[in-house]
């Protein structure tokens, strides 16, 4: 296979990037992934089921490592780029070990974080033991291990914390994080597949059920699994003397303020820009949307296009998206770097693959 | 005589974990759509019932659920059961016997 002589360098080897290389190197393209982290596949790595089929995460994991058999990438772990700079009419890229990469364009998928719930700091995360995140949920769930509260007792009632960190002008994050509510019905339907005795109640301000299959889940966690869905911001969590918790919100549809009693909370913390992203872009004199993630160029025609000629954004470092979103996304922009590759083609840098119109 | 309000004032506040829910499960075991709601008040809104009287289908349907049953008799018997919140519910949940087993459920759980 005749491989083009230019080349595209990756920032971020979680799903977005790994898609992205797949489809770049199958289109004959050199390309090099740097992930700062010491093995490829980002946060997919601690997840255990995936919406709303409950698709094993390993499944995905696979289709990304098996899309490299015609011209892999180079995959650098623990590579963690601190900037990228014009130079040349191409981009230098800066890795904190003092490493440096040129590349003729750049791709960012760096992806997101997990909003720091203890800045909710009246839902006790990190000071009430058994109030917890829906990544330490995951992460009991992958074990296989039996679900179990901190004094190794069985809950036998559990709530689940809708908008952590999202829709929350006082959190700093007025934006959606989108994915959370379908997390929150997906994760309670597994507490009910493991513990068929436990009351599940899931508390949300509005449930955005916006994917194929996200409302019949929806559906089903009540119809089938029993689950309670109370419409009603979360005020507070105080603990009991017997290490329960007692939570405080209003019951909205019927207008009274409600008291109940949990074994265990979960907070559907949503998602936040990587601090690192916000470095990397500024370095690249990039755009930013009110959320602080990275900004396209245009909000419907080019959303994987940034104001800096040769860079390209995917995946959740742009917005919050799902798996299935983040993967269709980083497909878009390999063809969008495709055509801005072959618009600035110079001579001295022709590719080797024969067109037609050549 | 008039009751002046000398008393100390129950609270508003839903006490979930003193509540009784002897009707809402006696309903969800004979009619289990009556957990389907989304509390979307198309019901209300269509109802003659609520047109003419306080009367809230949606409403009534949430307190027993939150185990609030007080004063329930006298909210039920305000239905005509005309079944036209039937026709409207877009999760296809069967209200009117909900509301049959509401009946039923008062006079099985002696609960008023």
């Amino acid at each position: 296979m005749a491989i083009n002589s230019q080349h595209i360098v990756i920032i971020g080897g979680g799903p977005a990037g790994l898609e992205a290389a797949s489809c770049l190197g199958t289109a004959g393209y050199r390309v090099t992934v740097l992930e700062k982290e010491k093995q490829t596949g980002g946060k997919l790595l601690i997840w255990d089921k995936l919406f709303p089929e409950f698709r094993n995460s390993d499944k995905v994991l696979n289709h990304l490592s098996n899309g490299f058999k015609t011209n892999p990438p180079q995959i650098l772990t623990n590579a963690e780029v601190v900037s990228v700079i014009p130079e040349n009419g191409q981009h230098r890229i800066n890795l904190r070990d003092g490493q440096a990469f040129q590349a003729d364009t750049v791709l960012i998928t760096t992806g997101f974080k997990l909003y720091n719930a203890e800045k909710k700091e009246e839902y006790g995360y990190q000071i009430y033991e058994n109030v917890i995140t829906s990544f330490d949920l995951e992460k009991q769930l992958k074990t296989g291990n039996p679900i179990r509260i901190e004094a190794g007792l069985t809950p036998r009632r559990i709530a689940f914390i809708h908008c952590v960190g999202s829709r929350d002008i006082k959190s700093g994050n007025i934006y959606c994080s989108r994915t959370c509510c379908i997390t929150g019905v997906k994760q309670a339907i597994e507490i009910k597949r493991r513990l068929s005795d436990a009351e599940v109640f899931n508390f949300y301000m509005d449930l955005r059920m916006f994917g194929q299959n996200f409302e019949e889940l929806y559906i089903e966690a009540q119809q089938k699994w029993g689950v309670t869905f109370i419409r009603g911001r979360v005020s507070e969590i105080a603990e009991n003397k017997d290490n329960s918790l007692q939570l405080k919100a209003e019951d909205t549809l019927s207008g009274r303020p409600i008291k109940m009693s949990f074994d265990l909370v979960v907070l559907l913390a949503g998602m936040v820009p990587e601090p690192r992203t916000v470095e990397i872009g500024k370095s690249a004199g990039l755009e930013f949307t009110s959320g602080n993630f990275l900004a396209g160029l245009d909000s419907h025609i080019s959303q994987n296009e940034t104001n800096t000629p040769g860079i390209f954004i995917a995946g959740t470092c742009r917005e919050p998206l799902s798996v299935a979103e983040t993967l269709t996304d980083a497909r878009a922009a390999t063809v969008k770097m495709i055509s801005w590759l072959r618009e600035n083609e110079t001579s001295h840098k022709k590719p080797l693959i024969k067109r037609d119109n050549d | 005589m008039k009751d002046w309000g000398y008393s100390i004032l129950k609270g508003r506040q839903i006490d979930f974990e003193n509540n009784d829910f002897s009707i809402a499960e006696y309903i969800t075991k004979h009619e289990p759509s009556f957990r389907w709601c989304i509390g979307c008040g198309s019901c209300t809104a269509t109802c003659s019932a609520a047109r003419l009287t306080d009367f809230n289908p949606r409403k009534l349907k949430l307190l027993i659920q939150r185990g609030e049953i007080k004063g329930l008799a006298d909210e039920i018997a305000k239905c005509m059961l005309c079944g036209k919140c039937q026709l409207v519910c877009p999760r296809g949940i069967n209200t009117r016997n909900v509301i049959q087993n509401i009946k039923r459920a008062l006079n099985t759980c002696h609960a008023l």
